[in-house]
């Protein structure tokens, strides 16, 4: 495409207002033939197209002897078809300065694609999107190839200390549930990984009936079908994938300390979650904006780092998935501090669920999540993220729209009760790699 | 703060919309305003840039600039300590800041109808802050912090910090944004004072706004809230020249890791003058041909075909007040070592040199321009960015489709003779990270990149 001509037609479509992008998400949603779910918004301001394609396919499909599969499996889908090798996948794209990149955590895993939306760009991207994820051939020479990088990356972060506190904190926090596996595996997990096993991994995870399409962009509604056709037509028509299984609660406080020879101590402490339908997240995810969610205005940070310089980055999170995932409080100190960091983090907790949050904290928080609810859907790519989750966890489809009311709605009251039902202090992992000793 | 060279695509390949989005005025102060409207959403990004970094400090005190930007939170005579991010935060606005080798920036992104807030504040902290003692006694320990968790324990951070210290022996690229952990310890609150009285005047800021506003409403804000300042020249500056490179240069890096690592750094032009030079722009195009895209030539020879890298990559940092850099970078594969791994990128330029690019090779990286270019207009951040970047090392605001039609005409001819001339040993400077075992190391170690 020439690029004079390019800018002529961007300059004309930015002069018209996109409607997609001004706080209402016209999203339509249908199933394709072959069983998959189909979100599309579309949206002209700009002449590119954003498409992902995810299934339930994430690390939490591994098992324990097997951990790395489920990613590995999704790496060489774009690493040869039945009628592209890696090379020519690459020119394809590349010749249309199209981008493509995996998705993938403990629940799905995917490709997304963005592309320009003129029609030779635009097909050819889609052609070769198409292809990885309905005839991936798996080459052997090209897997044994990848199997050693990141046999050698996984060795390589195992000398992180952030790492190593991730790894103990899964472990310990979700035990034999799967959501304990290292997302890429382990390197003598990685090295044992065969052929036939990806195979087999791939006919039964990238399932048509799992699959989600998320497209935004310039694009009809009826070529939004044809694409959605085209992405998922061939795929497997197995049943879909069995629900995993539920999280058990943590029975008591566990509390490891690892020597490290970092400078820093890395800090987790926290226990499972929350579930992407669970009916307190709205409250949890409120009160943990207020605790450690927001930045420079949450209570971690003021403690931890304003008050008393222990620490660049404060924080925590509730990271909601089919089951519960992780809920997780984390800092990294100079390792001296540790104890200190260790006390005050979980003093800030106890503090929290005890009495809640202060009239003051609410109030800035519910106007932060009200009135930064625009900042949410200011891109495409922004979008693109909320329609893979909707279409995945199944949400309703205002869900969006929805939130700001959501959030409005809560009391102070109820933020500090579902903390209290759903955190118990007594009942928390802490993990601290660094010190060479106990705390 | 970003202490890394950006990747290629980033680097000189994306910016923004025809000349007639954007609109400039000078207030009478010196503070000029730019603003780029932008309206497929309700929003506004609002960025302040200090032409001041790194480049401008000198020996003893590196890291001060970055020290102020974390000040800046700290209050004024008008407002508290942390008040200035909870204003914002009630507003639904974010708000955050980052320096750089070449500027200091702080940005907010909000609804369009509060960017007066962004305004007020911004010019609150640009004429009236107070830093006390208290406040600096623990800023200065979050900062000591930061440098232990991206650059101490970090060890392809103190591989690039040590290959900057060695690429150049005078010019201040040579010192960490961050700041030496010796000079860290050392400031005091009264030099970063001096610092903020010197560099924070109205001629030497910029206002950048992108997004769904009027221009000349925007210029009105502005002269509400920044108009009232006095007008006061910054320091003169006075960067010291790099002396000739005169032979290749190589450094070895001992730090706790796993697998050995590469980073190489040539010396070479960046842009000054968007019509009239043309090698920045062949470099920017060489980088692409050779790290551009997964189907460029590293990726494809020495990580796929010859197994000799595990990961390889190039970047070109054209964009700059001071030289410019081109770097490779990569992790040998399982079996191999650094010496085959740059023997491997050194036969790849002789070939290229030799043999030239082809027309396919071009036309496919021109393609990733393009596609680039567009791509960024999803963000009204990066456009934000870009045009402050662009502002401020001495570009035009608005040459980014000059930037992009200039790359559009860059011919095969010209990436050879720019990897001729400059891809020479006698701009090189070569760093090799030698992985120390983990168990074996104590904490002292880490202490290394801080002498």
């Amino acid at each position: 495409m020439k690029i004079r001509c390019l800018l002529a037609s961007m300059a004309a479509v930015l002069a018209l207002s996109a409607g997609a992008a001004r706080g209402e998400l016209q999203i339509q949603e249908w199933r394709t033939d072959s069983g998959a779910r189909v979100l599309f918004v579309e949206s002209r301001s700009l002449p590119m197209l954003d498409v992902a394609v995810e299934f339930a396919a994430g690390s939490s499909r591994d098992r324990p002897e097997m951990s790395g599969l489920a990613s590995l499996t999704l790496t060489m889908l774009r690493r040869g078809t039945q009628s592209l090798d890696e090379d020519r996948i690459s020119e394809r794209l590349a010749d249309v300065g199209a981008l493509l990149s995996p998705r993938f955590d403990v629940d799905r895993a995917g490709y997304e694609l963005r592309t320009l939306s003129s029609k030779r760009e635009r097909r050819q991207a889609l052609a070769v999107l198409g292809d990885i994820l309905q005839s991936p051939s798996f080459p052997q020479d090209v897997l044994e190839r990848e199997k050693s990088r990141i046999v050698a990356a996984l060795r390589e972060a195992a000398t992180r200390p952030a790492t190593v506190a991730d790894r103990q904190f899964r472990q310990l926090v979700f035990g034999d549930h799967p959501y304990s596996l290292p997302p890429a595996g382990e390197p003598e997990t990685v090295a044992r990984l065969k052929r036939p096993g990806l195979v087999e991994f791939y006919r039964r995870h990238y399932n048509a009936r799992s699959a989600v399409v998320s497209i935004i962009g310039d694009v009809s509604a009826d070529e939004a079908r044809r694409i959605a056709n085209q992405l998922t037509g061939g795929l497997q028509r197995s049943a879909a994938a069995a629900a995993l299984p539920p999280v058990p609660a943590l029975e008591h406080a566990v509390e490891r300390v690892l020597a490290h020879s970092a400078s820093q101590a890395h800090i987790r402490i926290g226990m499972p979650g929350v579930s992407r339908d669970d009916p307190d997240y709205f409250a949890l995810w409120l009160g943990n904006q207020i605790l450690g969610g927001s930045g420079f205005t949450s209570r971690l940070t003021e403690e931890l780092r304003q008050r008393r310089g222990l620490t660049y980055s404060a924080y925590s999170y509730f990271a909601p998935y089919a089951r519960q995932g992780p809920f997780s409080l984390v800092a990294q100190t100079m390792k001296e501090q540790a104890p200190e960091a260790v006390a005050v983090m979980r003093n800030v907790l106890s503090e929290f669920i005890a009495a809640g949050p202060t009239a003051a904290e609410l109030d800035t928080a519910k106007r932060n999540a009200i009135g930064g609810f625009v900042l949410r859907l200011d891109s495409n790519s922004e979008i693109l993220e909320y329609l893979c989750l909707i279409g995945f966890y199944d949400l309703p489809l205002d869900y969006v729209e929805r939130f700001p009311q959501r959030i409005a709605a809560l009391s102070g009251e109820q933020v500090r009760e579902a903390f209290q039902r759903r955190v118990d202090p007594a009942r928390l992992v802490t993990v601290v790699v660094g010190p060479d000793q106990s705390l | 703060m970003a202490a890394l060279p950006s990747p290629w695509s980033s680097a000189l390949a994306a910016p923004d919309t025809s000349a007639s989005a954007f609109h400039e005025t000078r207030l009478d102060n010196g503070l000029t305003v730019i603003v780029k409207a932008d309206n497929r959403s309700p929003v506004a990004v609002s960025m302040v840039w200090y032409r001041v970094g790194s480049i401008d400090e000198v020996t003893g005190s590196t890291g001060i600039s970055h020290v102020l930007e974390h000040m800046m939170f700290k209050g004024t005579d008008r407002i508290g300590p942390g008040e200035f991010a909870e204003r914002i935060s009630r507003a639904g606005g974010r708000s955050n800041a980052f320096t750089s080798r070449d500027h200091t920036a702080y940005h907010q992104q909000l609804h369009s109808r509060d960017l007066e807030l962004a305004f007020e504040l911004e010019a609150d902290r640009m004429a009236n802050l107070r830093m006390t003692e208290q406040e600096f006694a623990k800023e200065i320990r979050v900062v000591m912090e930061e440098r232990r968790q991206r650059i101490a324990d970090s060890p392809q951070a103190l591989v690039y910090e040590h290959l900057l210290a060695t690429a150049f022996i005078a010019h201040p690229y040579r010192t960490p944004i961050i700041g030496w952990m010796n000079d860290l310890e050392r400031l005091r609150l009264e030099d970063v004072q001096r610092w903020y009285e010197a560099w924070y005047v109205p001629q030497n800021a910029t206002i950048v706004v992108v997004g769904d506003v009027e221009p000349q409403a925007v210029f009105a804000l502005a002269r509400k809230h920044f108009g009232p300042m006095a007008s006061r020249l910054p320091p003169e500056r006075t960067v010291p020249a790099d002396p000739e490179q005169l032979g290749i240069k190589r450094i070895e890096v001992q730090a706790p890791a796993e697998l050995p690592y590469l980073a190489m750094a040539y010396r070479v032009p960046a842009l000054r003058d968007v019509n009239r030079d043309w090698e920045p722009y062949a470099l920017s195009i060489l980088s692409g041909v050779l790290d551009g895209h997964s189907a460029a030539r590293l990726q494809r020879e020495l990580v796929r075909s010859a197994r000799l890298a595990d990961s390889i990559g190039t970047s070109y940092d054209g964009y700059a007040r001071g030289p410019g850099l081109f770097y490779v970078s990569g992790t040998p594969a399982a079996g191999r070592t650094v010496e085959e791994l740059e023997r491997g990128w050194r036969s790849q330029i002789e070939r290229l040199i030799q043999e030239g690019v082809g027309e396919d090779e071009l036309r496919r990286v021109k393609a990733q321009v393009v596609s680039g270019y567009v791509f960024q207009q999803d963000s009204m951040f990066s456009q934000a960015a870009q045009i402050g970047r662009l502002h401020g090392v001495g570009l035009p605001y608005d040459a980014a489709d000059v930037i992009v039609a200039r790359l559009q005409q860059v011919t095969a001819e010209q990436v050879r003779e720019v990897a001729r001339k400059y891809l020479v040993d006698r701009n090189l400077t070569v760093a090799v990270l030698d992985p120390l075992p983990t168990a074996a190391t104590t904490a002292g170690h880490a202490g290394r990149a801080d002498r």
